[in-house]
């Protein structure tokens, strides 16, 4: 349904050009749900703006690749394909609710809003909508809260009317740009099955987009892991977990406390690389702790690891294998 | 172990002021009767959502806010009833480190008298410099260079670095950390998590670590308490939270945790609260969490529960029914 390919987007900034998405590739399929974790500045949000094409131009640019949405060319819309894209194919959700609601306006006005642009229908039709979506995302006593203003809801109902709102135009693609992250936890659970349940009564792709593993190892089907504006590990999600075989993903697992506590944190040395002047090799090369020589040189493209499971590494999956055991053992 | 900081039934109320003469209408219990012991060289952990009272009682510990009523003992002395001359003398002794450490620091400051500032204000001035690099090296940057550069040039976690830096300067018994580590990539707060903890083990210092993300308080705290509306729901005693917490309460924040983990993740049952959290200016009557309790009875609507002792451990629960048998197996090998 949604095909990237070998997409790049330069961010121009004072201090240079910032190579935020950097030859990007991949696919998702209708009814799937895709995780896209990485660390703050890994390109993950740019890249999920660009989807739509969202990135303001300039200061974005996209000298190379494509996103095709059914097989159309969505960075060569005119405004008015963009439009309809944007309106009724994909949707999307982010992090902070209140700044994405217009505060002067009750929030069912908002909806019907959201409604009418994506189908014209009688005012009275498209308010019964309005209420039936908000009963949809469990939003309690949803005809008198249509009356609400923004800011007489919690931070979790105003993620629920946001969700409510990219729903009204019943999307094949609904992108959550970490749609928890300002949410307290007990909530965040309240958000994430409501997520869950959206996907299997509406059957829209999923993509979500997060730094927490604990997020995407609940929803996701198939996660992708973004380092320095690149893929550099995407497989299922037992692939990225279990059969890990990339060091950063690898390293960015070790470093999470568990929930059990007690062992002593690996973190990874160091920082992510200037996206403005990257490495010549590998751009995990100077934090990795298995880097040779080579990695310095090479940029390694993503591989196969096994059905569906790709990774970019020098190290093939044996030696790989044998190298965290080594760690682990050590 | 002694206890380092006691506090008795802490109250913190803010009025809503309301209507033309602007009285006060109501009260926002921020914190509602709250009783913690912090024993010496322990880290205390305290967890709960937003607008649990949390925050409050780290600014009531460091004496940015006064409390309405209760004591807050360290060492033994009353902080709330000191002179001025003692407060700035207990303050020397306790610390706090922030969440967002670029907000915290002077942007026109070089970080070196940024460090120094805490000393000063204390006329430790012999040997400024040098102290202020031996404070750098302790928490890991370059005495050298990083002692001249300003706070933009730092990354985040540098920064937090820095903050810890300057709550070390006046070599502090007690340091609270409000969520230090929650602004940071999960990469770079594992860095901060070590370095919290070798300076623990180097300095002897006692750690009270506020944060709302779990894991990260299950691997820091010694003994962990729960806060709910400006009350304290459980007090975990020796042994590990996330299998023995009783609360119904603890329960369901240690269910809602997502955990990096997918088959765990999708066999696990979770418990998902229903609702919200009601507003603090209005908390409900009789135990504050029976509206989102999946156990609470018609007692819970109208008695108050107390903290109780529930076995040697020195495990405490506010509860009629607290949740005796482990949690499950599964989740606890994690």
């Amino acid at each position: 349904m949604l095909q990237v390919n070998n997409l790049h987007v330069h961010l121009d900034t004072p201090d240079g050009t910032v190579k935020a998405v950097d030859g990007v590739t991949f696919s998702i399929e209708a009814g799937e749900t895709v995780g896209i974790v990485g660390e703050s500045g890994s390109g993950k949000s740019v890249l999920a703006h660009s989807l739509m094409k969202l990135n303001p131009e300039p200061p974005a640019a996209y000298p190379e690749g494509d996103v095709y949405f059914n097989d159309r060319s969505v960075l060569k819309m005119n405004k008015k394909e963009l439009r309809k894209l944007r309106g009724s194919d994909i949707a999307m959700i982010f992090q902070d609710p209140m700044s994405s609601l217009n505060p002067v306006f009750k929030i069912g006005k908002q909806l019907i809003e959201a409604i009418q642009a994506h189908r014209k229908r009688p005012k009275k039709e498209a308010r019964e909508k309005a209420i039936e979506l908000l009963r949809d995302v469990g939003i309690p006593d949803p005809e008198a809260r249509i009356e609400s203003y923004p800011h007489q809801f919690s931070g979790g109902m105003r993620q629920r009317v946001l969700i409510a709102m990219a729903l009204a135009s019943e999307p094949k693609l609904l992108i959550a740009d970490e749609p928890t992250t300002a949410l307290d936890v007990t909530i965040q659970a309240q958000v994430l099955e409501l997520l869950k349940g959206i996907q299997k009564r509406y059957g829209a792709a999923i993509m979500i987009i997060t730094h927490d593993l604990g997020v995407v190892a609940h929803l996701a089907d198939r996660i992708l892991v973004m380092y320095a504006g690149r893929l550099v590990e995407s497989g299922s999600a037992e692939d990225i977990f279990y059969r890990t075989a990339m060091p950063y993903t690898w390293s960015l697992l070790r470093s999470i406390p568990s929930v059990g506590g007690g062992e002593r944190l690996v973190p990874i040395d160091g920082q992510p690389p200037s996206l403005i002047d990257p490495p010549a090799g590998c751009s995990f090369e100077p934090r990795c702790p298995f880097a040779t020589e080579a990695c310095r040189h090479v940029d390694p493209d993503l591989k196969e690891r096994g059905s569906g499971h790709e990774a970019a590494c020098l190290l093939s999956f044996s030696e790989f294998e044998s190298l965290k055991e080594g760690v682990v053992s050590s | 172990m002694s206890e380092l900081l006691e506090i008795k039934d802490l109250h913190v109320h803010f009025p809503v002021k309301k209507g033309l003469f602007q009285r006060p209408k109501q009260h926002v219990k921020a914190l509602n009767g709250v009783d913690l012991t912090v024993r010496e060289g322990e880290t205390l952990g305290i967890v709960g959502e937003s607008g649990c009272g949390k925050s409050t009682l780290a600014r009531s510990i460091i004496g940015l806010q006064e409390p309405t009523s209760g004591e807050i003992l360290f060492n033994g002395k009353d902080y709330t009833k000191a002179d001025a001359k003692e407060t700035r003398e207990m303050r020397r002794d306790v610390q706090m480190i922030f969440q967002d450490p670029y907000t915290s620091l002077n942007p026109r400051m070089k970080i070196g008298d940024s460090i120094a500032a805490p000393l000063k204000a204390y006329n430790k001035t012999d040997g400024l410099e040098s102290r202020v690099k031996e404070l750098l090296e302790l928490v890991g940057l370059d005495p050298d260079t990083h002692y001249h550069k300003l706070p933009h040039e730092f990354s985040g976690g540098q920064r937090q670095r820095i903050g810890i830096a300057r709550a070390l300067a006046l070599e502090p018994k007690l340091i609270i950390c409000d969520e230090p580590v929650s602004a940071l990539d999960v990469s770079v707060q594992a860095q901060v998590i070590n370095l919290l903890q070798d300076l623990q083990k180097k300095l002897g210092l006692t750690y009270v670590f506020i944060a709302h993300d779990l894991s990260v308080i299950n691997h820091m705290a010694d003994r962990v308490a729960v806060m709910y509306l400006g009350k304290v729901m459980e007090k975990s005693g020796a042994g590990s939270f996330q299998t023995k917490a009783q609360h119904p309460y603890s329960r369901a924040l240690l269910s809602a945790v997502p955990v990096p983990d997918p088959v765990e993740e999708r066999s696990r049952e979770r418990i998902v609260l229903s609702s919200e959290l009601p507003s603090p200016a209005n908390p409900p009557s009789g135990c504050v969490f029976h509206t989102r309790c999946p156990l609470a009875t018609d007692r819970c609507k109208t008695e108050v529960p107390i903290l109780e002792e529930k076995n040697e451990s020195g495990q405490e629960v506010a509860c009629f029914y607290p949740i005796e048998e482990p949690a499950s197996a599964g989740y606890a090998a994690r």
